[in-house]
Formats: C-alpha cells, sequence, structure tokens
C-alpha cells in the first residue's frame, strides 16, 4: 500500500501549483483555477487522512463533500463577477483593475 | 383589592427610581422644547414632574406601611476599583421617604408659585428668555436632592450633596449681571460656593477616613461596624464625625461658615424658599441624623454639634433682630432655625431634630414665599406709582421694611399666611412650631441645662424679631409711595401659600404628645430613639417667653408705629448692642480681616513678589535666560542642524514618512496582495517549524 | 441528534430559514416598495433574538459536539444579530439614493449574518469552514452590489479573488490538522493534544495556516492588504456591515480555536500572535495617517483595532489570564461595534448620490451646519482613539490591563504609544469638521440619523456606566471552553 506520505506530498505539490497560479496568472479566470487547484489539493488530503487514520469515522468524507459544495458556489459567484467585468472592460487581466490603491 | 396587595408585596418600591428620573425627565423636556413652547409649557412641565415625584415618594410612603423595614434599589455598579466598590443604589426606609415627602412636596408648591413669581420676574428684570433655565435648574436641583436623600452610600450622597450646592449656586447668581456694581450676585454666588467647599473638604476627608476604617462607603457596611467595632474606634470616630461636622457647617450655615446663607437671598425668592430655607441647607442636619450610629458613638463629638448648634441659635437670632431687609431677617431666622435642628441631634434628639426640620419647611418656605409676594406686590406699586407720577426716591429697594407699612388691608392673602408663618416660628400652640421646638426645648433640659437657657433666649429673640417684622411690615402706615400701591398677587401665587399654611398649622399633629406618630415611624430606621415627653414647665416657660416677645415688640413697633425716616426705636434703647445686629457684628468684617486679607496678601506675594519679580524678572531673566543664551549660542553650533532639528521636527516626520511609505506599499495590484498572504504564511510556518 | 439538538441552532435556522423564505417573498414585491423586504428582514432578526435571549445561561454541546452553546457563543450572537439590525437600517435609506434598492441586499446580509451565528457557537473545524464561507460569500456578492460602478466591481473582485485565496490556507491548514490529530472536533483536539497523539509537524503547519486564513478576515498584518481596497470601493453600508460583522466572526472563530483547542500549543502560537498583534497596531495606525480618503482612513483604522483585540491572543496563552482576556476581547468587540456602526453611519450621512463627498475635506464647516452629527462623529472619533468618557477609552483600559497581567508590558506599550500615533488622524477628522468653514451637503434621513443616535448614545453611556456590559460579559463568557 502506498504510505500516506506520499499523498501529503502530492496535495503539497498540488496546493503549491495553486499558489503559483494565483499569484503568476494575471486573468482572473487562471486565479480562480488556480484557487481549485488549491482546494482540491485539500481534498486529497481530506480524503487519504481519512482513509489511513480514521476509516470508520465519516468526518473526513463529509468534510470533503462540505468543500466540494463551498468551492462550487465560490465558483458559481466568481464566475458571475468575472462576466460582469469582462462585459463592461472588455478584459479581465487583475493589472488593469487597479483603480483604488494607496 | 388590587392596590393593597401591592402595597403590601411590596411591589411599589420598584417605582422608587423614578423620584430622581422624573425631575430629570422634566429638565432634559425643557432644555429640548422649554424654549419653543414658551413660558406656560415650561413651568406645567417642571412642576408636574415634581408633583409626579411627589405622587411616587407617596407611593414609597404606602408600601413602607406594609414592609416598614424599607428596601436597597440597586441601580448600577458605578466604581468598582481595587477594594472600592460603589454601587448606585436608592435606599427607601422611612427616614429618606420622609425627606422624599417633603422635598417633593414643598418643591411642588414652590413651582407652582414660581410659574407665576418667574413670569413678573423675568419681566422685571428684564430678560424673560431666562424663564426656561430657571425651571431647567429647579428640576435639576430636585433630582439631585432626590439622590442625597436616597443614597445608599457616603458617595452617592456626596454626588447628590456637590449637585445641590452646584444648583444653589447657579441660582443665588440667576441673575448674575445684577446686584451690587453689577456683579453683586453673581459674588454672593460665589461666596456660597467657596464657603461651602471649606465645608465639602470636611466631608470628602471624613469619606477618607471612613474608608481607611472600615473599607467600604456603604452605610449599612459603616454603621454594622459602628456597632462591632464602635467602641475601641471612638477616636477614629470622633475625628470622623468632627470632620462631618465641618461638612454639616458648610451645607447648613452653622458657626463658623454661615456667612454664605444672608447673601443666598440674592437668589429670587422661590431659590431662597425652597434651596435656602426648606430643603437643601437641611442636608446637613440629614447627615447627622443618617450618621447617627457614628455620632452616637462619640460624646464629645456629640457635645460639640450641640454647642455648635444652640450657639448658632443665639446668634443669628440676635443679628436678626437688627435687620432691615425683609428676606435678610428671614434668613438669619433660617440659620438660626437650623441650629435648633443641629442642637437638638447633637442632643441626641434624632427625631425632634426631624421633626423640627419639616415643620421649619413648611413655615419658612411659607414666610419666603409670602415675603417674595410682598416684595412683588411693592414692586407692582412701584410700577404703578410711577406711572400715577408719584415722587419715589430713587433708589428705591423693594425689600427694605422701613419702605412697607400696612400693607394688612392692602395684601389681605398674604399679611394671613404671613401671620401664621410668623406663629408657627415662634412657638405658639398649636401651630407647628410649638411641639418640635418644644422637644427640643424639653431633651436640651434634660442634657444639659445651660444649652436650654440659651435655646430658649433664641426662641424668645425668634418671637420678638418675627414680631418686630410683621408690625413693621403690615401694620401701621405706608411709609412710602409704593407700598401705598401696593397691590395683591395672583392665585397662581397665593393659593400654594395658603396650602403651606394649612400645613404650618397641622403639621405638628405629626408627633403630638403622647402618640408619636413620627418616633414610631422613624423608629424603623433611626437606631437611637427616645421618646421625649411632655413636659408643662417647659412649654409653658416657653410660651410665657414667646408672649412677653410679642407684647415687646408690640410696645416697641405696634403701638406707635414708627414713621418715614424715623430711626428705628430699638436703636435707642439697646445703643450699641443694636449697631451689633445690624452689622451682623462684623463677622464679615472679621473674616475678611483673618481669612481674606491675609489669603489675597499671600496670593499677591506669590504672584507679584515670588512669581514675578523672583522667577521671572532674576531668576528667569538673569540666571536662565542668560545662562540659556549663552549655552543655546554653543549648542547652535554643534547640535543644531543635526539632533536637535531632529528631535524637535522628527518624531512627527518620521511617522508621517513611514505613513507615506507604507502608503505605497498598497499597490492596487491584487496579486501583490496575495503575494503579502503567502510571504506572511511562510514567515508564519518558518516560525512554527523552525522557532 | 434530538429535537434539542435544532433548538440549540435555532437562531441560526431562523436567520438562514427566513432569508430563504424573503427569497421567495419578494418575487411578490414591487420594486419600489423594498422597504417591505428590510422590515421583514428585521422581523426575523428579532425572532432571533428572542431565540437567543430564551435560551442565555444554557451551556450544551448539540450534533455530537458540532454545535456548541454557552455563554460565548450567545453572547456574540447578540452582538451580531444587533449589528444585522443596525446594518439594514443604515441600508435602507442609502441603497435607495444610490438607486441600488434591491430586495436580495437584505437577504445576502441575513444569509451572512447566519454565517456569523453559526461561527459563534462553531464546535468543529467543519462548521469552522462551513462558517466562514457563508459568512464571506455573500458579502462578495453585496461588495458588488453597485455593479455597474467601476469601483464596487473592483472591490468585489479583490475581496473574491483574496478571500477564496485564504480561505484555501484555512482550508488546507484544517485538513492538516485534521490529519494530525485525527478529529475535526475541537474538544477532540485538546484531547489528542494532551495525550501526545498527534504528528507535530501537521499540527505546527495547520494551525499557522489556519492563522493565516481567519488573520485575511480580521484583516490582521501581513493578511491585511485587501482592507483599504475592498472598504473604499464597496457601497458604504456595505463596509459599515463588513468592517464590524465580518471583523467579529473571524475573532470568535480565532478565540474558539486558539484558545480552547489549541492551549497545549500556546507556546508556539503565543510569540507569533504578539508580533502580529504589534505590527498590526503600528502598521494600521501609521499608514492611516496619510489618508485623505474617509472610507480609506477607517478601513486602516480598522486594521489597527483588529491589531488592539489580537492582543487578547497572547495574553491568553497565559492559563490564569485566559477568561480575562476573553471577556476583554468581546467587551472590545463591542466597544469596536458601536463605535464603528455610528462612524460609518456618519459617513454614509456624508455621502452623495454619485459617490462624492467621502474626503476627509468634505467634512469641512460640519460642526456649523449640523451640531448633532457632528458633535456624534466627534464622540466616536474620540472613542476609536480612546479617550474619556467614551466606551473606546473602556475598552483599552480593559485590554490593556488584561495584557499587563499577563506581563506583556511591551505589548501594552506598543498599544499605549500607537494609540496617541491615531489621536493624530482622528482628531483631524474633528478640527475638520469644527475649524474649517465649508458647506457640506448631508442627509438626514430618520432610519440613518436614529442609528447614529443610538450608536452614540452607547459610546457616551457605556463610557460612564461600563457596569451593564461588564456584568454581562462576566456572566456569560465564563467559558465553557475552559473545562
Amino acid at each position: 500500500m502506498i504510505p500516506l506520505s506520499w499523498y501529503i506530498l502530492v496535495s503539497a505539490a498540488l496546493f503549491s501549483i495553486g499558489i503559483y497560479g494565483a499569484l503568476a496568472r494575471r486573468n482572473a479566470l487562471a486565479i480562480l483555477m488556480a484557487i481549485e487547484l488549491m482546494l482540491n489539493a485539500v481534498n486529497l488530503n481530506l480524503v487519504a487522512f481519512w482513509r489511513y487514520l480514521t476509516p470508520n469515522v465519516v468526518a473526513g468524507k463529509v468534510f470533503v463533500l462540505v468543500v466540494f459544495a463551498v468551492a462550487a458556489s465560490e465558483v458559481a459567484v466568481g464566475l458571475a463577477l468575472i462576466i460582469s467585468i469582462y462585459r463592461r472592460r472588455h478584459t479581465i487581466a487583475v493589472e488593469e483593475i487597479d483603480m483604488m490603491k494607496w | 383589592m388590587v392596590l393593597l396587595e401591592v402595597v403590601q408585596g411590596g411591589g411599589l418600591f420598584a417605582y422608587a427610581p423614578l423620584i430622581i428620573a422624573l425631575p430629570i425627565l422634566g429638565l432634559i423636556t425643557n432644555i429640548i422644547f422649554g424654549r419653543r413652547l414658551g413660558e406656560r409649557f415650561a413651568g406645567i412641565v417642571a412642576s408636574g414632574v415634581v408633583a409626579l415625584a411627589f405622587v411616587i415618594a407617596i407611593l414609597q410612603f404606602l408600601a413602607l406601611q406594609a414592609h416598614p423595614e424599607g428596601v436597597t434599589i440597586p441601580i448600577a455598579e458605578w466604581i468598582s476599583v481595587g477594594s472600592l466598590s460603589v454601587s448606585w443604589a436608592i435606599k427607601v426606609d422611612t427616614l429618606s421617604t420622609t425627606m422624599m415627602l417633603m422635598v417633593t412636596g414643598v418643591s411642588t408648591l414652590i413651582h407652582i408659585y414660581a410659574i407665576g413669581y418667574m413670569h413678573e420676574d423675568v419681566r422685571f428684570q428684564g430678560d424673560p428668555g431666562r424663564y426656561t433655565r430657571f425651571f431647567i435648574f429647579f428640576n435639576l436641583f430636585v433630582a439631585a436632592m432626590m439622590v442625597l436623600v436616597s443614597a445608599d452610600n457616603y458617595l452617592m450622597m456626596f454626588v447628590g450633596w456637590e449637585g445641590v450646592g452646584l444648583c444653589s449656586y447657579l441660582l443665588i447668581g440667576f441673575w448674575y449681571e445684577k446686584g451690587e456694581d453689577g456683579i453683586g450676585n453673581a459674588v454672593a454666588g460665589k461666596k456660597a460656593f467657596i464657603t461651602n467647599r471649606i465645608g465639602d473638604f470636611g466631608f470628602l476627608i471624613a469619606m477618607f477616613l471612613i474608608f481607611g476604617a472600615v473599607g467600604s462607603l456603604g452605610f449599612e457596611e459603616v454603621f454594622d461596624w459602628a456597632h462591632a467595632f464602635g467602641e475601641e474606634n471612638v477616636l477614629i470616630i470622633s475625628v470622623i464625625t468632627l470632620f462631618m461636622l465641618l461638612g454639616v457647617a458648610g451645607k447648613s450655615a452653622q458657626l463658623p461658615l454661615f456667612v454664605w446663607l444672608p447673601d443666598a437671598m440674592a437668589g429670587p425668592t422661590p431659590v431662597s424658599a425652597l434651596i435656602h430655607a426648606a430643603t437643601m441647607v437641611t442636608a446637613g442636619v440629614y447627615l447627622i441624623v443618617r450618621s447617627n450610629p457614628l455620632f452616637s458613638v462619640t460624646a464629645s463629638t456629640s457635645n460639640i454639634v450641640a454647642i455648635v448648634g444652640t450657639a448658632t441659635a443665639f446668634f443669628a437670632a440676635t443679628i436678626a433682630v437688627g435687620q432691615f431687609d425683609i428676606k435678610k431677617v428671614l434668613a438669619y431666622s433660617t440659620i438660626s432655625q437650623l441650629g435648633f435642628m443641629v442642637a437638638a441631634a447633637g442632643l441626641g434628639a434624632y427625631v425632634a431634630a426631624i421633626f423640627h426640620l419639616i415643620n421649619h419647611a413648611f413655615f419658612k418656605a411659607l414666610l419666603f414665599l409670602a415675603s417674595g409676594s410682598v416684595i412683588q406686590g411693592i414692586e407692582a406699586g412701584h410700577h404703578h406709582a410711577e406711572h400715577e407720577g408719584a415722587d419715589i426716591e430713587e433708589p428705591f429697594d423693594p425689600q427694605d421694611m422701613r419702605n412697607m407699612g400696612g400693607l394688612r388691608s392692602r395684601m389681605k392673602v398674604t399679611f394671613w399666611v404671613y401671620l401664621i408663618g410668623a406663629l408657627a416660628l415662634s412657638g405658639f400652640p398649636p401651630l407647628a412650631g410649638f411641639f418640635s421646638k418644644d422637644e427640643i426645648l424639653v431633651d436640651a433640659r434634660l442634657e444639659n441645662p445651660a444649652l436650654f437657657f440659651l435655646l430658649l433666649a433664641a426662641a424668645f429673640l425668634t418671637t420678638f424679631y418675627m414680631g418686630r417684622q410683621v408690625f413693621l411690615v403690615f401694620f401701621g402706615k405706608a411709609r412710602s409711595e409704593p407700598a401705598a400701591h401696593a397691590k395683591e398677587n395672583p392665585p397662581v401665587m397665593w393659593v400654594p401659600l395658603v396650602i403651606l399654611g394649612v400645613l404650618s398649622v397641622v403639621s405638628g399633629a405629626l408627633n403630638l404628645p403622647k402618640i408619636h406618630t413620627l418616633t414610631d415611624w422613624l423608629g424603623t430606621t433611626i437606631e437611637h430613639v427616645h421618646i421625649t415627653e411632655f413636659s408643662f414647665s417647659v412649654a409653658g416657660l416657653a410660651v410665657v417667653f414667646s408672649i412677653v416677645a410679642v407684647v415687646l415688640a408690640w410696645m416697641i413697633y405696634g403701638r406707635k408705629p414708627i414713621e418715614k425716616g424715623e430711626a428705628d426705636p430699638l436703636r435707642k434703647i439697646l445703643g450699641p448692642i443694636f449697631v451689633g445686629m445690624e452689622n451682623k457684628w462684623w463677622v464679615d468684617e472679621l473674616y475678611d480681616f483673618l481669612f481674606i486679607r491675609p489669603y489675597v496678601a499671600i496670593c499677591w506675594f506669590l504672584a507679584d513678589v515670588v512669581d514675578w519679580r523672583i522667577l521671572h524678572d532674576w531668576f528667569h531673566d538673569s540666571v536662565l535666560a542668560s545662562a540659556y543664551r549663552n549655552g543655546s549660542q554653543w549648542l547652535a553650533q554643534v547640535f543644531d542642524l543635526g539632533i536637535i532639528d531632529g528631535i524637535g521636527n522628527g518624531l512627527g516626520n518620521i511617522t508621517k514618512g513611514a505613513s507615506q511609505r507604507l502608503r505605497f506599499v498598497e499597490t492596487g495590484y491584487v496579486r501583490n496582495y496575495a503575494l503579502a498572504i503567502l510571504v506572511g504564511g511562510l514567515l508564519t510556518l518558518t516560525y512554527f517549524i523552525f522557532g | 441528534m434530538d429535537w434539542q439538538d435544532f433548538l440549540s441552532v435555532l437562531p441560526f435556522i431562523i436567520v438562514a430559514g427566513w432569508a430563504t423564505i424573503l427569497l421567495l417573498v419578494d418575487l411578490w414585491i414591487p420594486a419600489n416598495r423594498k422597504g417591505i423586504t428590510a422590515g421583514l428582514a428585521v422581523l426575523g432578526l428579532i425572532a432571533a433574538i428572542a431565540a437567543v435571549i430564551s435560551r442565555f445561561g444554557i451551556e450544551r454541546e448539540a450534533f455530537d459536539g458540532m454545535i456548541i452553546v454557552d455563554g460565548f457563543s450567545s453572547f456574540l450572537q447578540l452582538l451580531f444579530l444587533g449589528v444585522g439590525v443596525i446594518a439594514i437600517a443604515q441600508a435602507y435609506d442609502y441603497l435607495r439614493r444610490r438607486d441600488i434598492e434591491r430586495g436580495e441586499y437584505y437577504i445576502l446580509l441575513l444569509y451572512s449574518l447566519s454565517g456569523m451565528l453559526l461561527m459563534a457557537s462553531a464546535g468543529d473545524l467543519i462548521v469552522v469552514f462551513l462558517a466562514v464561507e457563508l459568512l464571506s460569500i455573500p458579502l462578495y456578492v453585496l461588495a458588488a452590489f453597485a455593479i455597474p460602478k467601476a469601483d464596487s466591481e473592483e472591490s468585489a473582485l479583490k475581496y473574491f479573488l483574496l478571500g477564496a485565496f485564504a480561505s484555501g490556507f484555512l482550508v488546507y491548514g484544517i485538513a492538516l490538522v485534521f490529519g494530525s490529530t485525527g478529529t475535526t472536533a475541537l474538544s477532540g483536539m485538546v484531547a489528542a493534544i494532551e495525550s501526545a497523539e498527534t504528528t507535530p509537524i501537521l499540527l505546527l503547519v495547520g494551525s499557522g495556516m489556519i492563522l493565516v486564513g481567519l488573520g485575511f478576515k480580521v484583516a490582521a498584518v501581513p493578511f491585511h492588504m485587501w482592507t483599504p481596497d475592498v472598504y473604499q470601493g464597496a457601497p458604504t453600508s456595505v463596509t459599515s456591515f463588513m468592517a464590524v460583522g465580518a471583523k467579529a466572526g473571524g475573532f470568535a472563530a480565532l478565540l474558539r480555536i486558539f484558545i480552547s483547542a489549541l492551549p497545549g500549543a500556546a507556546v508556539m502560537w503565543m510569540p507569533l500572535t504578539m508580533w502580529i498583534a504589534a505590527l498590526t497596531m503600528a502598521w494600521g495606525n501609521i499608514a492611516a495617517i496619510s489618508q485623505t480618503n474617509i472610507k480609506r482612513m477607517l478601513a486602516y483604522s480598522s486594521i489597527a483595532h483588529a491589531g488592539y483585540i489580537f492582543m487578547a491572543l497572547p495574553a491568553a496563552a497565559t492559563p490564569e489570564v485566559a477568561p480575562e482576556a476573553v471577556r476583554a476581547a468581546l467587551f472590545y468587540l463591542v466597544t469596536y461595534a458601536i463605535t464603528n456602526l455610528g462612524a460609518w453611519g456618519v459617513v454614509l450621512a456624508m455621502e452623495k448620490a454619485e459617490g462624492s463627498g467621502l474626503e476627509i475635506e468634505d467634512y469641512s464647516g460640519l460642526g456649523k451646519k449640523r451640531p448633532a452629527l457632528a458633535l456624534a462623529m466627534a464622540l466616536f472619533m474620540l472613542s476609536l482613539t480612546g479617550i474619556p468618557p467614551t466606551v473606546g477609552f473602556m475598552g483599552k483600559f480593559y485590554l490593556f490591563q488584561v495584557v499587563i497581567d499577563a506581563n506583556l508590558i511591551w505589548l501594552a506599550l506598543v498599544g499605549v504609544v500607537t494609540s496617541l500615533i491615531s489621536a493624530y488622524y482622528y482628531l483631524r477628522v474633528i478640527v475638520v469638521m469644527y475649524m474649517r468653514d465649508g458647506e457640506p451637503e448631508v442627509r438626514s434621513e430618520a432610519l440613518l440619523n436614529s442609528t447614529i443616535f443610538i450608536t452614540a448614545f452607547g459610546t457616551f453611556f457605556f463610557g460612564i456606566l461600563p457596569g451593564f456590559l461588564l456584568k454581562m460579559i462576566n456572566q456569560v463568557s465564563l467559558l465553557d471552553l475552559f473545562r
């Protein structure tokens, strides 16, 4: 059986890729996708922990479902926002949305 | 009988906080709406809330019938620092309720009277805009007085004590731009304030000592302590009570601090009646009675209290004989009567003190209001006479009794109520003053014959100066044109007078011999009550003295009324003694010489010599400035551009500069913000893992 | 699980359920009469308040410890619901004025409130996460409520992206803590840490990431950068609600997790929280000085206040001081809520329809034009600075006292010095109002005025007689947490 630490490492890598994406991409949609990656890293972690540590308790599995639901609603709100911005500005590059600063 | 059940259940106690809240509500209403809605509204609101407070006091009275032990209603935790914990709670017991009933009752009547009186007064003084302000102050006074009497600890009591002092100051100087040299009233207010401050100092020290000894300021804790450990702590209790006495002397105008009260008559007459006769000045007596467990432990202080009271009673009575200002006579009479109460409290006759306090509130309020009625009648006459072109000497003093005379026929109601008040004050049976003064005299005779005779002499003088006043004001012929044209005032003014007149007649029934209603009533609160039995010899002696005094007054002033411009006949009879009485035994001058001038001299010395000439001219200019000049010459070369500049403007500039820098960290780019979060997170993790 | 469990979350059920019902009802309410929706929403909140009050003093766990009902949760829920009522009252006229009146506003506000209510009684990390999201997602939408206004749009996008990013950290941290302790229940975590059946490295990384996620919510340095932009761009009524409600919600979770579930790791997080507190106070106050826009200034002010409240965490690491520290934090939260709602209310009154009137200079002459309003604003500014006789002074006093009790004297010193610095920009508002001449245009709307009056009265009243509040806090926050 694959040791638990492998899952943790994969998940950490996934999370880091997500962070990198969120920081490196200029496109708001891409940032959103990167954040989804971060959440999926969490899900991977949760499922692994549940399977290895507490297979008899449902908490871990339920948590995954909760994260799914939350991620879905975040995407819903986020996409609506991004579309609305795109309609007027014809761009979703976060660099160009910097009216407020200092 | 729902009401009966409520009464017996003690549910009415819950309304007690309203007794403070209502006057405050009234004054807030008047502050906000008073000016817009006019005089009538302001007067009715102010009187209405006080009347409602009186109703609340009656409810408390009813509730106490079923629960004579009373209750303490906590309102708020006020101060809680270390071991000092002071709550604001309302103490409803028979003593405080007695005071509440008296204060709110008399206040209601005087408020109503003031509706009429101030209507004329603001016009006579030429500033109708102050009408509302008067009632705001008046309501504030009632609220503060309620705090004072309902307090359950010394600190709350002190808050009320200072509150009434403030109102007194504000109202004495109500016409602050009037009076002698255009500043007399303000000076009178200041004098009252400063004299009271000396007394307050005593009260404060007493509180500090109490807290030091007991560790609490609550009445219950302090009194329990006095019961338990009073015997071994007589010394400290004596000191505490002596400092309290200083407070009492300030607020209740006793020797040696009484000098402010006569000057306080500069305030409008309702103020004199309410604050400086019926209620505030009795706060000192209330303090002694409330603190009776402390005073009864220490015989020495009690003796001093009795002596101070008696001496004041006699001393002030002699001055009253020589006054010509109608209100000044009453002011000295008030001081004298307060002396009676304080003496009674010092003799341990606490019930007699409260009994006299209540009776005095009725008849002295009556006398003051009636004197106000006289003054306003004469002012009206003045106006009228001027209108007719009569020849009036200017400046005309409407308060000088030498300008009056013969008002009996022109101001009938005022005359009759004045007569009742005078008789009650003089102690003619069966009016109010007779019973309460008799109780005090009987106690004095049992305790200390010397004080008894001095008090008897004071009582004799009281009757004499009241007789003199009545004859001078109401009998004989008018000695001036305004007096000849004086006329009666409207019902809003004389109706309260009639009610007070009735009360002055019947309030002696509160504590009739053999029945002792008040003694039983207060007995549940005051621990050291004793029933004073009626003594025919003492009463008889007092009555005989009073009759002799009246006859004497009649022989001097009544048989052959003095003419216009004629000197007081007493001046011939008493000679230099009368001069002393007329000049208040030069007490003010003595204080001026002993305290005020040296104080001013010291101030001048400090200001002019020490501060200006020595510190400023010599030390500052010669030593500091020249040293500084020389030093700075040198420093300027070395430091100026570097460090001093930096420190002077530096701190501010550094902060501002930092602010400008931090500001531009905020770039507006969302990815930078995310980076900051990541960096923060990494730092956190680094710390957690390696730290 | 029985009906008692459902009673335990009754306030939450009422608010969330009522919001769902209103969502349907709102369809039938004509567009120009959305005041009805607002009124109905307030009714729901009142029902929830009644539900909270009715179970005051009860302490129990529900749904196998996922929900904790205790004094802490009840007190905070009352605070949230009170904030909700005022926020709705403040929003009504403002939305009409800016022509963005839609019923969804109140419904979203109710949803966000339900998240806060859930947060207050969360007993499990899953619930914490759920509550954070339930609290935040409606706020994202609310921040975008003035779309097509560009600033509202930008504010919402920034808030959303960074919020989602931060909640990624939060939930990853929660997952790691779960991996370390084998449980998500807070009480279970205490037991696991005590019995040392944990993987320390996962626990440390996990709790660090939770700190990041929640630090973002309360706007602690260095996770605070979003605050000024978002506060400035969002419709002011949303900002007012966000500044008070979301921050209090974040602190509810922080106090619960760190003080009750992780006291075993206090040695680790104590120095860190201490530095965060000090940095946040300094940064917020210093950066506020150079702001000219009142919304931005108040945003930095809210960062600084997060720093003050944050001080309760390192103080609570000393076990004897912990209960007192929680109380001080709760007291400060109330202080902060009352004063800030009032200050934002004044900003609402000054804002013009097209969104101008937000520069501090625009307040010139307010003292002459609207003396009562200026007096209220002066009171709020004094309270934020911490000058008696205002509640802000009492809050700071209590908090600093607790910090000193925990022997963190230098931290208290930082607090005092930064308060002094803050006087510079708070008092400037007063100076501008009273000493500059100007002709400000001011709104006078009954609902808004009454909220300003109520908060001003509270600011003053609790400043003189804090006893009422302290008494309540002393009774309720004897935390079930400190079993």
